[in-house]
């Protein structure tokens, strides 16, 4: 996950009742989410055409509430890392996540991104992980669109799946 | 008609340059450092090669001097290359910049001083362009070993 | 590996030319992290108001030791980080490269292979192009253009697919050869696809030529003189916007190009207009070119004859020890490339595209350096940004077609 959920502490045992109406609060708010995630494109490479291509007519993340992108890190939650990071990159990168607020999410789109791809040299980070925690990884250099949108799904239900917390101790 | 072309142009050379060798449809002349501006400023002005392709370094660690910097000049009226080759030895890599007759030895002159060092006399910025500031060595050497990483941010595992 | 280099906050993986603070004058960053600067590109302005006084440009944001990585391949696997350079148009590399290479071992290539590759150098000359004017016209707010440019983009992609099996980085180029040969009904797709992409490049033409907003933003923007291109290296369809009909494909063909039929469009004032016309050209002669060579594609065999760099045939290599040794010496040692050193140029879609190739002999390359016209621009582009309003600075990026992965190798 990319960030830890901090759980309020109870003044009083909780009910069932309290239960199930936290789950539902859960599944509304991850339902919400899910269908409007904000991308961060961070591009840098090859993955960049197919991520024009997978924003496009024929693929369109738009139905799955994903197409806009918004370019400020404070307006997005979802980064998606497309293309190689090298070490010249790694400052910029980790400066971006940390603009972003919670709750967000990172997708290493590629082969570069997740694992440095087959640059194995002073140069290229091997894999974004090394400097932020990553949700979800799209294998392929670049990988097809439809990779990217079975990537986008699985966010999606991991999303919906989570735990919510709209009001916590730091908040 | 490229061969009669490039025979043409070696005619041309010999009188004002000198032995010009042709390799492989490419006229390569070696030249000593002092004169390289002169020879340069020569091709351009006299001899038509007006566009600046390239300026590269390749390093034999064997030999001395250690140190082969390559520029690649294109003559757009003669739509023909020529290929200059400067040795320099490791103990003082330095050579002169082409800026003053080209504008695009700028940058190619500050990637061959990040990639191997070679420091050229007149090019006031030699400022990192492919590396960052900071990175220590020169990759493209052959003593360097290519999985040196110097990473920027601290890694989390 | 060594521990991260200290610093106090943040690295700053560059140090500017230029600091803040004289006459007033404001500095921005613009980039690397950008959306409209299509790629990692830094460009640090000064500003008086909103006009840009001075610019320093930064790459190597994406310098992924390409020509460090290649010195411990072979000659065959440096393929896939070839096409990874200029990556709208993949093709292109792998045939300069594979025509360089073919140059050291003193290989002749077959009819068919020059012109299938000629073909495909238009195909992905297409590609490119479509891709730079798609980019810079929805920078510019027209999203419709993108979307009709990409959808036509993504047939010649997933046309591409069915010859080579990627869609983006194709590794389709092999030295003698290529991979493998045309599929069935591959051309009567070619042919379709030619066909869409005149209905949607009139309409492009429709949207844009005229309209108001485009030409006042393009216009007598970003300028740069004939004289001024050549001396900070300029080649490609920006030297062709200033009038230059500088083409490497007609001043020294190489592939099939001495055979066809095609004209060089050149502009004539050198700004962005200009450039968005030369391309939009440029597309209509390739597809004029891919027309030709359709008709004139001879028959006959892909690869050379040479065993010194072509695979041979399956059934041999299970059948014979001699196919078998000489398929394992090659895939696990490379072609044994003779030494020698060459510098082969291609007309690339942003200019001149040369790989320099030193080989001592044996499988691996010794020196591997590309001649990059992107690197090249972002040597001159401050020519074509300072002067100029700070919202010309995305018209202008997007008209150079800086590509990163040529651009910093």
């Amino acid at each position: 996950m990319a960030r830890r959920a901090i759980p309020i502490a109870a003044a009083q045992p909780r009910s069932n009742a309290f239960d199930y109406l936290s789950t539902k609060k859960d599944e509304l708010v991850g339902w919400a989410r899910k269908f409007s995630l904000f991308p961060y494109p961070f591009v840098t490479a090859c993955c960049a055409m197919e991520f024009m291509a997978v924003s496009s007519s024929p693929y369109d993340t738009d139905r799955f509430g994903a197409a806009l992108p918004r370019f400020s890190p404070r307006q997005s939650d979802l980064l998606m890392v497309v293309g190689t990071v090298t070490h010249k990159q790694a400052p910029i990168l980790l400066k971006v996540y940390e603009q972003m607020c919670e709750p967000k999410w990172v997708m290493a789109f590629g082969a570069c991104a997740t694992s440095g791809g087959f640059y194995q040299n002073y140069a290229a980070v091997a894999g974004i992980d090394r400097i932020i925690p990553v949700d979800i990884y799209v294998p392929g250099c670049p990988p097809r669109p439809e990779t990217v949108i079975d990537a986008i799904m699985m966010l999606q239900d991991r999303i919906a799946r989570d735990h919510h917390p709209i009001v916590t101790e730091t908040f | 008609m490229l061969t009669a072309a490039l025979e043409a142009m070696r005619e041309r050379l010999r009188g004002g340059i000198g032995e010009v060798a042709l390799v492989r449809g490419m006229l390569v002349l070696d030249v000593e450092p002092a004169v390289l501006l002169r020879t340069v400023g020569d091709l351009k002005a006299e001899h038509g090669f007006d566009l600046l392709l390239d300026i590269t370094a390749i390093d034999w660690p064997g030999r001395t001097p250690r140190f082969d910097v390559v520029y690649h000049l294109y003559s757009t009226r003669h739509f023909l290359r020529i290929r200059l080759k400067v040795r320099v030895p490791e103990s003082d890599p330095t050579v002169d910049s082409l800026a003053t007759l080209f504008g695009a030895a700028r940058f190619h002159e500050r990637e061959c001083h990040d990639m191997y060092g070679i420091v050229f006399r007149g090019n006031g910025d030699l400022r990192p362009i492919l590396l960052y500031e900071g990175f220590d060595g020169h990759p493209l050497r052959k003593d360097y070993a290519k999985q040196d990483e110097q990473p920027l941010v601290r890694y989390r595992r | 590996m060594r521990d991260p280099i200290a610093t106090a906050v943040m690295a700053n993986p560059v140090r500017s030319a230029f600091g803040p603070g004289r006459d007033g004058q404001v500095v921005v960053n613009i980039g690397p992290s950008h959306p409209a600067t299509h790629g990692t590109i830094q460009v640090i302005a000064a500003l008086d108001g909103e006009k840009v006084t001075r610019v320093d440009v930064h790459c190597g944001y994406l310098h992924r030791g390409f020509e460090k990585e290649c010195e411990s391949h072979t000659w065959t696997n440096v393929i896939p980080y070839v096409d990874r350079l200029n990556y709208c148009s993949g093709l292109i590399n792998n045939f300069a490269y594979c025509e360089a290479v073919e140059a050291l071992l003193d290989i002749q290539i077959t009819p068919r292979c020059r012109y299938l590759r000629t073909l495909l150098s238009e195909y992905s000359r297409v590609a490119d192009h479509l891709t730079c004017v798609a980019a810079s016209l929805m920078e510019l707010g027209a999203m419709t253009a993108f979307l009709y440019l990409v959808m036509i983009r993504d047939y010649i992609y997933e046309h591409l697919a069915a010859l080579t099996g990627a869609r983006v980085t194709y590794t389709y180029g092999r030295i003698g050869g290529l991979a493998r040969d045309l599929p069935e009904g591959w051309l009567v797709r070619l042919d379709e696809i030619l066909v869409q992409y005149e209905d949607f490049i009139g309409r492009i033409h429709g949207l844009i030529d005229r309209n108001r907003i485009f030409i006042d933003r393009t216009r007598d923007v970003g300028v740069i003189s004939s004289t001024d291109a050549i001396n900070w290296g300029f080649t490609g369809p920006i030297l062709r916007s200033t009038g230059v009909p500088r083409d490497l494909r007609k001043d020294a063909p190489y592939l099939a190009y001495g055979e066809l039929d095609f004209e060089v469009p050149v502009g004539i004032k050198g700004d962005n207009y200009d450039r968005y016309y030369v391309r939009m050209r440029e597309m209509d002669e390739s597809v004029h070119m891919i027309r030709q060579l359709m008709d004139a594609l001879p028959a006959g065999p892909i690869n050379v004859d040479d065993r010194r760099c072509v695979l041979p045939e399956k059934h041999l290599v299970y059948t014979e020890i001699e196919s078998l040794i000489n398929h394992f010496k090659l895939i696990m040692d490379g072609p044994q490339v003779p030494a020698g050193e060459v510098y082969t140029a291609h007309e690339a879609p942003n200019g001149e595209l040369g790989f320099y190739l030193v080989s001592t002999g044996g499988g691996m390359p010794y020196r591997m350096h590309v001649r990059s016209p992107s690197f090249v621009h972002m040597g001159g582009v401050h020519r074509l940004l300072e002067g100029y309003q700070l919202a010309d600075v995305i018209p202008t990026f997007g008209s150079v077609n800086m590509i990163g992965g040529e651009c910093d190798r």
